[in-house]
């Protein structure tokens, strides 16, 4: 934490905000994999021209937003099983194919929602850990593995107001040391093993995060 | 591989279908589900089943269906929790059915290492998390791997778009998913379509799944409705009247 910053500047992001600093951050030209939830509004703030094209786990490159009510085919949904377009330029593979592309380090970005993400990038977004839950995972282990940068957005606080970066992950793990920045409401902040920085406020400051988050490596960037 | 066979109907491409059975059931959802196929699953009677299935059914679907009949000894799937998959639910939770849940890459790569006659992989997918927890694992190339072993069927159900003559396919759009390796892993494997065109009429540029890997073909120009409410509620009605 730096003396300098002890002056909140700005104000904490709206979603679309957020979803619109996500995507500042991606190259033109990526292949990028949006996961399920928070993560599909950054699709509406990449720029028409970027060269941009989408991924989608179930077998799509070149995914469009959704249709008109009628043009809804129900041969074309997305990894959330929610209808979608193709895009000029768009191929179709099937599952194999789909995740070695992931695995394989081929999708430049993918940006995941998480329950928690630790400061050494651990990443926990798959269960509540609730006993009584059916178990489910779909993609979320391939995803958080396979890209050459996982990256996180998320609300920095649960709705109780307990931090969801944490020094260690308390629910089950989608996958260890996965992610490299993790993109919240109030702050920036790359992840990795050499602990937490802060990269970027939004309506707080340094100390107070430092309170908030009790993580006594963060801001030593 | 022999010929493939044309059938007339969903239920004469089905042919039998042993008790205790590993059946891998295409679709991602109700995208390349072949609904017509389950249904006569459902109809043929086979119980004591394990079912490949990405998911896990649908409302009143086949596949849900089959599940609440008590056909389905196990689920090996990625994502059986879905906000309408309640027959699945209820099973799991009475513990009539068992779940092996797998991370989509993985299955799908398991399914294709049984068509490709690959007995097992490492894969970092999973290592360190509650699913990889029990399974050998290997540090190969500076990365922590799991072993992952091949997923054989009896017999896999897909849909595609079209056949022709020889049982080559084709998919159309994200309904493809499971269906080429699907297709691949099972000693038997049953396609429905929506077309059956002569030999010559696909581009083989664009073949997806060639016929070697097709044993039958039936051609259902009406697709069963993904909410299950044709041909399901007609299986349904004549077996325990529940729909």
């Amino acid at each position: 934490m730096s003396a300098r910053d002890t002056v909140a500047r700005g104000a904490p992001l709206t979603r679309a905000q957020l979803a619109a600093r996500v995507a500042a951050d991606i190259a033109p030209g990526s292949y990028v994999n949006l996961g399920i939830g928070l993560p599909t509004l950054v699709a509406d703030h990449l720029a028409a021209d970027s060269g941009i094209m989408l991924h989608t786990e179930n077998g799509m490159l070149g995914m469009g937003p959704s249709p008109e009510p009628d043009d809804v085919d129900p041969d074309l949904v997305n990894a959330g099983k929610a209808p979608v377009t193709e895009l000029p330029g768009a191929s179709y593979f099937h599952q194999a194919d789909s995740f070695a592309m992931m695995r394989g380090g081929h999708i430049d970005v993918c940006v995941l929602g998480a329950f928690q993400v630790s400061t050494s990038g651990d990443l926990a977004n798959w269960s509540t850990g609730a006993p009584d839950a059916v178990p489910a995972v779909g993609g979320a282990m391939d995803l958080a593995t396979g890209a050459r940068r996982t990256v996180v957005m998320m609300s920095l606080l649960t709705k109780d107001g307990a931090p969801k970066l944490v020094e260690r992950c308390t629910l089950p793990l989608t996958g260890v040391g996965c992610v490299s920045r993790v993109y919240t409401d109030l702050a920036v902040f790359d992840v990795g093993p050499g602990g937490v920085r802060v990269v970027e406020t939004f309506g707080t400051t340094h100390r107070e995060l430092e309170t908030l988050l009790d993580l006594r490596a963060a801001g030593t960037g | 591989m022999s010929a493939t066979v044309f059938a007339s109907s969903a239920l004469d491409a089905l042919g039998d279908v042993a008790d205790g059975a590993t059946v891998m059931i295409g679709g991602f959802g109700p995208a390349g589900q072949p609904a017509d196929l389950v249904a006569a699953l459902l109809e043929q009677g086979a119980s004591d089943l394990v079912v490949v299935s990405n998911n896990a059914g649908n409302g009143e679907d086949p596949l849900a269906r089959l599940i609440q009949h008590g056909r389905v000894a196990k689920m090996v799937c990625s994502f059986p929790r879905q906000v309408d998959s309640w027959h699945f639910d209820a099973a799991y939770r009475s513990g009539t059915v068992e779940l092996e849940l797998v991370p989509q890459g993985s299955l799908a790569e398991r399914i294709r290492a049984a068509g490709a006659g690959i007995g097992a992989f490492f894969t970092p997918t999973g290592f360190g998390t509650p699913l990889a927890e029990g399974k050998e694992h290997r540090r190969i190339e500076g990365v922590d791997q799991v072993l992952e072993y091949a997923i054989h069927a009896d017999v896999a159900l897909v849909r595609a778009d079209r056949a022709d003559g020889v049982g080559n396919l084709v998919y159309r759009k994200t309904a493809r998913n499971f269906g080429p390796i699907m297709a691949a892993a099972a000693r038997r494997s049953v396609a429905q379509v929506r077309d059956v065109v002569p030999v010559g009429q696909l581009d083989p540029e664009a073949v997806v799944t060639p016929g070697i890997y097709v044993d039958a073909v039936v051609e259902l120009t009406e697709v069963t409705s993904t909410a299950g409410t044709s041909t399901a509620g007609t299986v349904a009605a004549g077996t325990d009247g529940s729909a």
